[in-house]
């Protein structure tokens, strides 16, 4: 095993432990793996799209599975667990507990996850990421619809687990000296996120029961023919989803907390209003589920009620932006890897945020609703903002984790290209859709505008691509040949550091750490 | 950390301030678009996997193509047969989703004479990505 701190241990003493950075590593590796398939499926996706007629994907049915897989695949594989990892690693050092609080439940809950992945991507499901009735009942294929079901099935209860081991972590197991004021603000995102999960994840399971016993024909809650609802699942779906949006958004912005002070070499501006923000964004994450649903017919004063909903989770996530903004301020800032993929997502965090006001301003919504804007809109977030604060995070405890540096040019090559690919990707997205291109479509007719714009989203595709396979390249090679790091201060900063491997692993052994 | 809050405070009072913007402004169009003009003349839109279908009032039924005259209000009364589609012209900013079970209703008055594409928005199926129709706005 090259990923490995000190000395070398045999891969299954990692893969059977309980102790928290061996769970943190095994996350991290399993969403990493699954970052590259989830990414190598849209790498298929956009080469398909590069000009109209088959360019590579032989068939419609081929292209909706892959667009299904790629979309579950870099939510529920790579965004949940890589968050998890950094939880795991940081978690319990930050509230000074010896280890998460149910251990072996912690373990478990990662457990879930490959068989999981297993099922979805063996099953190949068709029906999109949010498997929409009555189409998912009466028209989709099994048995992959039932594979992607149980697997979705899987993850939901992984990720129930997971939160409760955070919240009690958090709450229980904090050190008596420590008040919950005082918790860095990582570990608040944690708490932030693992309340939101424990709120909104139950409707999602209870969605996927009855969308399964209706493909069974026992009931039908969402099939119209038997007097079901299918707008019901709906709403179902993105009471649970909506906020998960959150789940996902709230611990990146967390790891950029810890990243920005520590390269300012600054305090943070604001601790207090880091941690309001996080409340605030909690709260109305549970206000605004069916902004998503504007276009299902619903009545002028619903649509009102989750328009004001939406809009105010902008001021939360706005004093975040400040508040990293001041703390960079004035500060001497050095731009290493991790700093320059915290700062360039907080950029694309702005624009994505910006973006979903004009969604959500009701006559607006028409013109983006299920285009390419929208594509172009999420994507912002999900890999222009989450990913980017991982990944960032990533180089962060590299050394910590191989006890070994990246190197530090390809490091910034590899941000450089991914910044300059999603903004040619996910810009040119958001005024395609303005031309009225919808998504999820594996063909188009030869709209000039719309065979341009394709072909230069599918460069910016390819840019990211290079960017990532840099990526790959650097943490195998650095992992086994990287300069050791000097691990008090791996990055030269000065200042304080929470070391992962200060926490005693009983598998490292005596000596050494 | 020797800082002043009233930065952030007068920062977030500004964010606010063109969200309320933005709102009420979109509460006051969105009002006015809601309601038909009494005169509209009502085309119901049938969508099934992987077609359009669309029936005047005076009873002449289409398929894949829809003819309307210029400078008229229409409304369309949208449902399904079978999954949930999504009629779109997006020339007019015509979008709303074809429910099965459901009426769902939405108007228009093109100002324009000539083709125009229509197409389906909402995931549904196997030629979803080539669920298409021609609107033909004929001057009077």
């Amino acid at each position: 095993m090259v990923l490995e701190l000190a000395k070398a241990r045999p891969v299954w003493q990692i893969m059977f432990s309980t102790h928290h950075t061996d769970v943190g590593l095994l996350y991290l590796v399993f969403s990493l793996l699954a970052m590259f398939v989830g990414g190598a499926m849209a790498i298929a996706l956009r080469l398909e799209l590069f000009a109209p007629g088959t360019q590579i994907i032989a068939d419609s049915m081929t292209y909706n599975r892959l667009f299904t897989a790629h979309g579950t695949t870099m939510i529920f594989l790579f965004l949940l667990p890589s968050a998890s990892a950094v939880g795991n690693y940081l978690v319990p050092i930050m509230v000074r507990y010896k280890d998460m609080a149910y251990p072996k439940l912690n373990a478990i809950a990662f457990w879930m996850i490959p068989p999981a992945a297993v099922l979805v991507w063996l099953g190949m499901a068709d029906f999109g990421w949010y498997a929409n009735p009555p189409y998912s009942v009466i028209s989709a294929p099994a048995p992959a619809a039932e594979m992607w079901i149980f697997g979705l099935k899987m993850l939901g209860i992984s990720s129930i687990l997971s939160s409760i081991n955070f919240v009690v972590t958090i709450m229980k197991c904090k050190h008596p000296d420590l008040s919950l004021g005082k918790v860095p603000l990582l570990a608040w995102s944690f708490l932030s996120s693992s309340i939101i999960v424990l709120a909104a994840m139950p409707t999602f399971a209870a969605a996927l029961l009855m969308l399964l016993t209706d493909r069974l024909g026992a009931t039908g809650f969402f099939n119209p023919a038997v007097g079901g609802d299918p707008i019901a699942y709906s709403h179902l779906f993105w009471f649970t989803f909506h906020p998960e949006v959150y789940v996902l958004v709230i611990p990146a912005i967390g790891m950029m907390y810890e990243i920005i002070p520590r390269f300012s070499r600054r305090p943070i501006f604001s601790h207090s209003s880091g941690v309001a923000a996080f409340i605030i964004l909690s709260l109305v994450a549970f206000a605004s589920w069916a902004h998503h649903m504007f276009a299902t017919g619903m009545s002028f004063t619903e649509k009102t009620v989750f328009m004001v909903g939406t809009l105010a989770a902008v001021p939360a996530s706005a004093m975040h932006v400040f508040n990293f903004l001041a703390t960079m301020w004035n500060g001497r800032i050095k731009f290493a890897t991790p700093m320059m993929w915290a700062v360039g997502g907080i950029a694309l965090f702005f624009a994505a945020g910006a973006g979903g006001v004009v969604n959500t301003a009701m006559p607006l919504d028409f013109i983006t609703h299920d285009s390419y804007w929208v594509v172009g809109h999420f994507h912002l977030f999900v890999f222009g903002t989450i990913a980017f604060g991982t990944i960032g995070f990533v180089y962060y405890l590299f050394p910590y984790i191989t006890g070994r540096m990246y190197n530090e040019k390809w490091g910034i090559v590899h941000f450089i290209l991914a910044f300059v690919g999603a903004c040619i990707t996910f810009f040119t997205q958001h005024i395609l859709g303005l031309f009225g291109m919808p998504r999820r479509i594996y063909d188009y007719p030869e709209i000039p505008e719309w065979v341009s714009m394709n072909a230069l989203i599918s460069v910016g595709a390819m840019i990211i691509l290079v960017g990532m396979v840099i990526f790959l390249a650097n943490l195998i090679y650095s992992s086994a040949k990287g300069k050791p790091a000097n691990l008090e201060d791996p990055f030269g900063l000065g200042g304080k550091y929470y070391y992962p491997f200060s926490q005693r692993n009983p598998h490292h052994g005596d000596g050494g750490y | 950390m020797a800082h002043s809050n009233m930065l952030e405070w007068i920062y977030v009072a500004v964010v606010v301030a063109l969200l309320v913007y933005v709102g009420a402004e979109a509460w006051n169009i969105e009002r006015i678009i809601d309601h038909a003009p009494e005169d509209a003349e009502i085309i119901k839109v049938t969508a099934q996997q992987w077609f359009w279908s669309f029936e005047h009032e005076d009873g002449t039924k289409e398929i894949g193509e829809l003819h309307l005259k210029k400078d008229h209000a229409y409304k369309f009364e949208i449902s399904s047969k079978d999954v949930i589609h999504n009629f779109n012209i997006p020339e007019y900013v015509v979008l709303l989703d074809a429910v099965p079970g459901r009426i769902n209703t939405v108007w228009f008055s093109p100002t324009e004479a000539g083709e125009f594409d229509i197409q389906c928005r909402e995931y549904c199926g196997l030629i979803h990505y080539n669920m298409r129709a021609k609107l033909f706005v004929e001057g009077v």
